[in-house]
Parts: C-alpha cells; sequence; structure tokens
C-alpha cells in the first residue's frame, strides 16, 4: 500500500511564445495516508491536472518533491494507475485490446488478454462494445473505458481527473458506486479532480479545496461520513455549505485583483 | 437488377466516362487526316500494335510481338525491389528521426541537402558504380521512393498524439515498445500518404532508367520504339506504365484500408464508397 507525499510542489510553466512565466501551482504541500480517497476540488484552470500529472510523472515540479510510497517520482509507471481527463485511447485498438494494452506490454497471448479485459469491461458497462474502435464510442463510453484500463494495472494508486464529468446522472452515480466499492476491496489510494462539490462529497474521505490560479490548498477536510453518503444528511449538507462559501469568498478575492494574469506573472518574479 | 449490372453500375460506369471520351475524340482526330497517321496513330492501331506486343498473333510489334509479360515483369520486379528497400529504409530511418532528437541532428542535414538532387541527375553515377543491368534502375527507384517515404513517416511520428505515449508509458511501456505499440501505429496514416506518393515516383524512375541505362522492359520497349518511329508502340507503352502504375496504387490502397479499418467512421476519407 503506498501513501503519496507532496513537499512544497511548485510549478511554473515557462511561456517562451509570450515571454512571459505562468505559475500553476504555488507550494502545494499534500500527504495522502495509504488506502485514503482524496478528491481535489478547484476551479477551472487551478491546477488540478498538473498536480496530478506530477504525481503521475508526466511532469516535473519546478520546486519540491513527490513521493510514493516512500519512492521520489520520476517518470511514469504501471504502479500509479491514471484515468486521464481526455480519455486517451488507442484510436487503432478495439475496446477490449484498449482496456488490457497493459497485458500487450507484458506480451500476453491474444486469448489471455481478451478473457482478461472482459471482467473489467462488464464492470465498466460495456459488455457488447468489446469489438467497437474508439471513433464509435461516445464521449462517456470512452472515458469508461479508461478507468476499465486503468483498474486492470491492478495499482496501488488510482489517479483519476475528471472522469465522469461526461456522464450522465444515472451512469455516474452507478459508476460512483462502482469506484466506492472498487476502492473498498482493493485498498488502493485514490485521487480524485474534480469541480463538482457533491462528487467529492459522495466518494472522498478528503477532499483538498484548491484556489485559483496559482493552485493553493485552501483548506484540507476530513470526511467522517457514513458510507453510503446520504446527500441528504445534515452532515453531508453542513461539509457543502462551509466548501461553497470557501469557493465563494474565493471567487470574490479573484475579482478584487482585476488582472489576475499579471498578477500571476508578478508572482513569479519573486518566485524565480 | 442482376450482380453483374450492380457491380457494373457501382464501379466501372463513373470510371469509364473520361478514358472513353479521351479515346473516341482520339480516333476521331486521328482519322480526320489533321496529322500523319504515323505520328498520331488512332486508338485501334495502338490496340492491335499493344495486342501483338502482348499475345504474339501477327508480328507487328516485330521483335517485341508477344514479349509483353516479360518486359512488364521485369519493370515490375525493379519496381518491387527499389520500392521495398525504400519502404524499409525510409520508415526505419523515419522514425528514428522522428524520435530521437540526436539522430535528427546527426542526419537529417545530410538528407535535406541529397532530397533536392532530382533522382535522374544520379543516372551517370548510377551507371558507373552498377554498370548496365537491374541495379541502377533499382537504385534510382529506390531514390525516388525513399523521400517522399521518408518525409511522411517523420511527419507522421512527429505528430503523433502526445497523449497517447503518455497513456502507454503509464500501463508500463518501454521505449521500444511505445515505438512498436504507439509511435509506429500512429504513424500509419501518414506513412501510408508516403508510400502512395512513392509508388508514382518509383514506376517513373523505372522507366527513366529503363531508357538509358537497362536494356529490357516497358521503358526500353518506349525508347527503342521511339528510334523505329513506331509512336502506336511508344503510346502502347504508355499505356501499359499508366495501368501498371494505376494497379500497384491500387494494392497499396487495398492494404491501406485493412491497415487503417479503424479510421472507419472517423474520417473524410472513409466515406469513399
Ligand atoms: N503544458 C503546459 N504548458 C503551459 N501551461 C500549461 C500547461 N499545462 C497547463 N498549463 C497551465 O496551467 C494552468 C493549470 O492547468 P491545469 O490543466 O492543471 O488546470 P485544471 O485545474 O486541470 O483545469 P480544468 O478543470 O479546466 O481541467 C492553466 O492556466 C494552464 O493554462
Ligand atoms: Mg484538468
Amino acid at each position: 500500500m503506498a501513501s503519496i507525499e507532496m513537499k512544497n510542489i511548485t510549478k511554473i510553466f515557462r511561456d517562451a511564445k509570450r515571454k512571459r512565466d505562468l505559475l500553476a501551482i504555488d507550494d502545494v504541500s499534500l500527504s495522502v495516508e495509504p488506502n485514503q480517497f482524496l478528491c481535489l476540488l478547484g476551479s477551472s484552470g487551478c491546477g488540478k491536472s498538473t498536480l496530478l500529472n506530477m504525481i503521475a510523472g508526466f511532469e516535473k515540479p519546478t520546486g519540491g518533491s513527490v513521493t510514493v510510497g516512500g519512492k521520489p517520482v520520476d517518470g511514469p509507471g504501471a504502479d500509479r494507475g491514471m484515468v486521464f481527463q481526455q480519455a486517451n485511447l488507442m484510436p487503432w485498438l478495439p475496446v477490449w485490446e484498449n482496456v488490457a494494452f497493459h497485458l500487450r506490454l507484458k506480451g500476453w497471448r491474444k486469448a489471455d488478454r481478451r478473457a482478461a479485459a472482459q471482467e473489467y469491461i462488464d464492470m465498466v458497462g460495456l459488455r457488447g462494445f468489446e469489438n467497437h474502435f474508439p471513433a464509435e464510442l461516445s464521449g462517456g463510453m470512452s472515458q469508461r473505458v479508461g478507468i476499465a484500463r486503468a483498474l486492470l494495472l491492478n495499482p496501488q494508486v488510482i489517479l483519476m481527473d475528471e472522469p465522469f464529468a461526461a456522464l450522465d446522472a444515472q451512469t455516474k452515480m452507478d459508476m460512483q458506486e462502482e469506484l466506492v466499492a472498487i476502492w473498498q476491496k482493493q485498498r488502493c489510494t485514490i485521487v480524485f479532480v474534480t469541480h463538482s462539490v457533491d462528487e467529492a462529497l459522495v466518494l472522498g474521505t478528503q477532499v483538498a479545496v484548491l484556489t485559483s490560479r496559482p493552485g493553493r490548498v485552501r483548506e484540507l477536510i476530513d470526511l467522517d461520513l457514513p458510507r453510503p453518503r446520504d446527500i441528504t444528511s445534515q452532515q453531508f449538507n453542513d461539509h457543502k455549505r462551509h466548501i461553497l462559501n470557501l469557493i465563494r469568498e474565493e471567487g470574490m478575492q479573484q475579482r478584487k485583483e482585476t488582472k489576475p494574469d499579471s498578477v500571476a506573472a508578478s508572482r513569479q518574479g519573486a518566485a524565480a | 437488377m442482376t450482380a453483374i449490372g450492380k457491380i457494373w453500375e457501382r464501379f466501372a460506369w463513373e470510371r469509364a466516362v473520361v478514358p472513353l471520351v479521351i479515346l473516341v475524340a482520339w480516333e476521331a482526330v486521328s482519322r480526320s487526316g489533321l496529322l500523319p497517321a504515323a505520328l498520331l496513330p488512332p486508338p485501334t492501331v495502338v490496340l492491335h500494335a499493344w495486342g501483338d506486343w502482348v499475345f504474339g498473333f501477327d508480328e507487328t510489334a516485330q521483335a517485341n510481338s508477344g514479349r509483353w509479360f516479360a518486359d512488364a515483369l521485369s519493370s515490375a520486379m525493379r519496381v518491387a525491389a527499389g520500392y521495398a528497400i525504400a519502404a524499409a529504409s525510409g520508415i526505419l530511418l523515419g522514425i528514428a528521426i522522428g524520435w530521437w532528437r540526436w539522430v535528427e541532428r546527426t542526419v537529417e542535414p545530410t538528407i535535406q541537402m541529397l532530397r533536392p538532387v532530382p533522382p535522374v541527375s544520379w543516372i551517370p553515377v548510377a551507371i558507373i558504380w552498377f554498370g548496365i543491368a537491374n541495379k541502377p534502375a533499382i537504385f534510382l527507384v529506390f531514390l525516388g521512393a525513399f523521400f517522399p517515404i521518408l518525409m511522411n513517416t517523420i511527419h507522421g511520428v512527429k505528430t503523433a498524439d502526445r497523449n497517447l505515449i503518455r497513456a502507454a508509458a503509464m500501463m508500463g511501456a518501454t521505449e521500444q515498445q511505445l515505438l512498436r505499440h504507439v509511435v509506429f501505429p500512429a504513424a500509419l496514416p501518414s506513412i501510408f500518404a508516403g508510400l502512395r506518393i512513392g509508388i508514382g515516383a518509383a514506376w517513373m524512375l523505372t522507366v527513366t532508367a529503363e531508357m538509358v541505362a537497362v536494356k529490357s522492359g516497358l521503358g526500353y520497349v518506349l525508347w527503342d520504339s521511339y528510334y523505329f518511329l513506331r509512336y502506336d508502340l511508344v503510346l502502347a507503352a504508355m499505356a501499359s506504365i499508366g495501368l501498371l502504375g494505376y494497379a500497384t496504387d491500387g494494392l497499396i490502397k487495398l492494404l491501406m484500408s485493412v491497415a487503417l479499418h479503424w479510421q472507419h467512421g472517423s474520417t473524410l476519407q472513409s466515406r469513399e464508397g
């Protein structure tokens, strides 16, 4: 079981074309204990994907360190399954081959791969679409293939970037339940990005509310609610009210600082 | 409607219109006496000479009578050999250049300098190196097909979706696996574009080489017939080259539709019947 440690992470994107640097993440420290379900909640562009990419090993932090299971992250690996914001399926492979891509890399035979993929295809409700190509799927279906593909890795850490954003309400609820069940069964650590307060409260054991650009941890909230979560309960709504207030304050602060980009740019002068 | 009728309707009709119109007009012009018949033989005469060249029934084609298959085969073999070498080396080198910066830095300038040199201008060198036979022709075919295949492969690799590479890396792919399971298939549509341009160049250069440096093949017959003022055979040779080029391109298109079947329904091209 793996814990995730982020220590004083900053991330600056160098923008050579516009001769301006962008401070995307500013001094974020988060530690996620094994078997936690952390939801990252924040507005669009606040750096949620960037943070996830650094845990996955696709991006290097400009400052600070990320460790997973005690080992510093230096590059992507199959110990951290990622569900991307865009599904990123191989367009030349049918659904089942996409789900079983990891096994293809491990040199499994076709029949074995096919059999192994089926369990996960069923899990995300795509039975009957095994031989469809990504171009023949809807956005939500592609997203579910991406989820099945990450689950098949059976990873210690699952990183999910708004995986349910493209789903209808019913499918979303089913998938949320399914995800919680998988998490409880496999005892993995999940970092889940969302900008829906309800979703964060339904899923997480912890919610980190991020500020708008640059991303900072505004507040880390421990959720001690019984499962399955009751979205009409008093406790649930107390948490929701609290988080919505945080977001509202954040929005007001943003509006006061008239030119957010130039503010960010001047901050980097100090950071760099 | 009968099956044959249907096939006629789907395939033959539209494709045959333009050639038919050209043939009829040509026959008319040529029979009108505007030009001496020897300089612009009508299609019927060309067809006659061509028929004899293929089947050898009345020696109209003289020494070439009945030798068409041998001629076509020797041209086709040269195309096949040069093209196969060009495809294999162009794709491999293209992937290497597109993927590794250091390969690009070391070999790209040389390649970009060689590329604008017309393959035809290599003929003297090719004859000195390889003599008069198959080899200079194969070398020219290689030169003609190599660059389009290479350039398109490089382009295909460089425009591969970074996110797919990330996804594969997330699933534990090694660099070699990335190249084989992600970069190559991602570049395949572009590679096929290069292969199709390359096959045209390949035929062009076999014929050129045969006119100068080889004593067999369709290009040789074409040039030889020109010396003997046999314009009917010249035209028959041109038509043969056109047909064979068309057929090989069709073959590559077929291969492409099999290899890229996953594109069906996602591209404009897939609307084609
Ligand atoms: N590769 C990059 N190069 C330059 N800037 C980038 C890059 N990736 C992200 N950014 C910038 O960093 C900021 C954070 O981006 P990020 O994708 O992490 O946002 P997000 O919180 O995931 O937003 P959303 O909810 O819309 O997905 C944005 O302002 C974005 O413009
Ligand atoms: Mg994002």
